[in-house]
């Protein structure tokens, strides 16, 4: 039987993949694999398949010590084949997306990177992504018989799952380890920030001359109880760091509540705000395509708006 | 040493404007991508670095007759030399053929020691190219780089991944792909500017490379491709900023954003 494969190396986004790709699955009547890599995978096989897995391929060989993409990939396609997979979907993490290319040529496929939105249509799966540097949102449907699809993280939402057959197989794998080495490796530093999941964001740009004036985008957000996000020059400019950008290269947001604060509303970051609930604008340019955007627009100077915002909201 | 840097150039992508959701393309300029200008600082800054480095600067483009003055900017920006494989069939093509174009092209120069991409193109943002190169031509891959140096027999670069900040080194020959945190790209003086023109360009074709035209073809069927729509009330609050902030926040009241 033809499957649905999934993998990532991320438990969390591998539940999202497992429960979508169930019901894709149900849709082109295919069954659903999951494939569980590294040292310590056996522990995740159990919960691959309540999330929807019917075969989990799992593998603890020393050479995908280090995922790294090249042996990765070389493991997933073994198993790809082994499992007679048409669809692959992985996560469009970083390191997803590195294992993507890889994969996809390892495969013969054609792949579809950064998706945000997928459905069947016509008997197929199609993949929906930013194109033209986030100006208009394209649908794709490829062509080749195995398909590659790399997911963003959080684009589906999990209800209640349906429980695959889980049967666990560890399949004999012809692997070679990376000649890239591990020189060091340590979880990142600074405040962990989860721009996609916050409710309320303050959204900081050019605007702010100086990164001592940020002091006034962080009283509004304790004032709204919101994370701050910024546009990629000012994490460029280090003022904030890289996890904070928000858009094309960065965090897809869809709050309830989001804030631009100078911010002139190009293209490369609009696409990471799109999605919000209600917007509202604060730029001293009346032109600025931001407004397009806003549901409530404010023309000012941000050094007299900002602090009287906070002033009223502290007075509530 | 040699390093090729491999260059997409795409429309300048300020100026695409939008008409019925529609993107309007007409005359719109090509330039270095942003993140490729990165991926050639990060080897010029190499070159200065180490002894005896050759920069090539290598394109896949379509015959638009424009790429040798786009690609001008690679050079002037300091590749020694550029590549630019040309061919009518790449005006529709996707990742897998580029892949396999630069591939083919970069056997046909002589290889490389080290392949500098960056993370993604300006427009596309895919960020296949990279690993499906070194895929076919069986290299070690270290994508996402903001910092990297040669270590004599190979390359070391560090990364931040999702949540993980990675120190890692590979052998020559390696393919390595760069974020736009691991450099300021220079602006070329006018001296070098003048330079870029007298360096050397080679221009080959598909069959120069045994491909069939074919073989450009894509794999994915663009089904449709709009801008998104949006519906906001764009209503704008007036008044001194005192005016301006109760106006909002009032606002923010009967919408249910506040004291729910």
């Amino acid at each position: 039987m033809a499957e649905i494969l999934i993998y990532s190396d991320k438990p969390e986004a591998a539940r999202e993949l497992a429960f979508k790709g169930r019901q894709f699955a149900a849709e082109l009547g295919l069954g659903l694999s999951a494939a569980a890599l590294g040292p310590g995978a056996e522990g995740s096989a159990a919960e691959l398949a309540a999330f929807g897995a019917d075969t989990i391929y799992v593998s603890e060989d020393v050479a995908l010590e280090g995922l790294h993409p090249d042996v990765v990939a070389d493991a997933l396609a073994q198993i790809a084949v082994q499992a007679g997979a048409t669809h692959v979907l992985i996560s469009s993490s970083r390191r997803g997306k590195e294992l993507a290319g890889r994969l996809a040529q390892k495969l013969g496929a054609g792949a579809l990177s950064d998706v945000n939105a997928m459905a069947v249509k016509e008997g197929a799966l199609i993949g929906g992504r930013y194109a033209l540097g986030g100006n208009t949102v394209a649908e794709e449907r490829i062509e080749t018989a195995v398909k590659v699809f790399a997911v963003m993280p959080k684009t589906f939402e999990i209800g209640e799952p349906t429980a695959g057959a889980g049967n666990v197989v560890k399949p004999a794998l012809a692997l070679t380890p990376s000649a890239v080495k591990v020189v060091e490796r340590r979880a990142r530093e600074g405040q962990a920030v989860n721009l996609d999941a916050a409710p309320r964001i303050v959204g900081v740009g050019r605007g702010f001359g100086k990164r001592e004036d940020l002091d006034l985008a962080n009283a509004l957000a304790g004032a709204l109880e919101a994370e701050v996000g910024c546009t990629k020059s000012l994490a460029d400019f280090e003022w904030l760091p890289e996890e904070r950008i928000i858009g094309l290269s960065g965090a897809k947001t869809k709050p309830d509540f989001y804030i631009a604060l100078g911010i002139s509303g190009q293209i490369q970051h609009t696409v990471g705000i799109s999605q919000s609930k209600l917007i509202a604008a604060v730029n001293k340019d009346k032109e600025a395509p931001i407004f397009q955007l806003a549901d409530y627009g404010i023309v000012g100077d941000l050094f007299q708006v900002v602090p009287a915002l906070v002033e009223r909201l502290k007075s509530l | 040493m040699k390093i090729i840097v491999c260059v997409k150039t795409n429309m300048d992508l300020q100026m695409v404007r939008i008409k019925n959701r529609e993107p309007v393309l007409e005359a719109i300029p090509y330039k270095v991508g942003d993140l490729e200008k990165n991926a050639l600082e990060a080897a010029i800054q190499i070159k200065e670095s180490v002894a005896d480095v050759t920069v090539v600067a290598l394109t896949v483009a379509e015959a638009n007759g424009k790429i040798r003055e786009t690609m001008k900017e690679a050079l002037a920006i300091g590749a020694d030399e550029a590549v630019i494989v040309v061919d009518p069939a790449l005006a529709a093509t996707d990742q897998a053929a580029v892949a396999a174009v630069i591939a083919k092209a970069v056997q046909k120069v002589g290889g490389a020691d080290l392949l500098l991409f960056g993370e993604g193109s300006t427009d596309n943002y895919s960020g296949q190219v990279g690993s499906r190169v070194a895929e076919l031509l069986g290299l070690p891959q270290i994508g996402y780089a903001r910092k990297v140096e040669a270590t004599g027999s190979g390359v070391r670069a560090e990364r931040s991944m999702d949540d993980m900040v990675e120190t890692l080194e590979a052998p020559f020959p390696a393919a390595v792909t760069v974020v736009s945190e691991i450099n300021e790209p220079r602006i070329p003086s006018l001296m070098n500017i003048m330079k870029a023109g007298k360096k050397p360009v080679t221009e080959l074709t598909l069959a120069d490379l045994g491909l069939e035209q074919a073989e450009a073809a894509p794999q994915k069927a663009v089904l449709s491709n709009l801008a998104e729509e949006q519906d906001r009330k764009h209503i704008m609050l007036d008044g001194d900023a005192a005016a301006q902030a109760a106006g909002l926040v009032d606002a923010l009241i009967k919408e249910g954003v506040l004291g729910r």
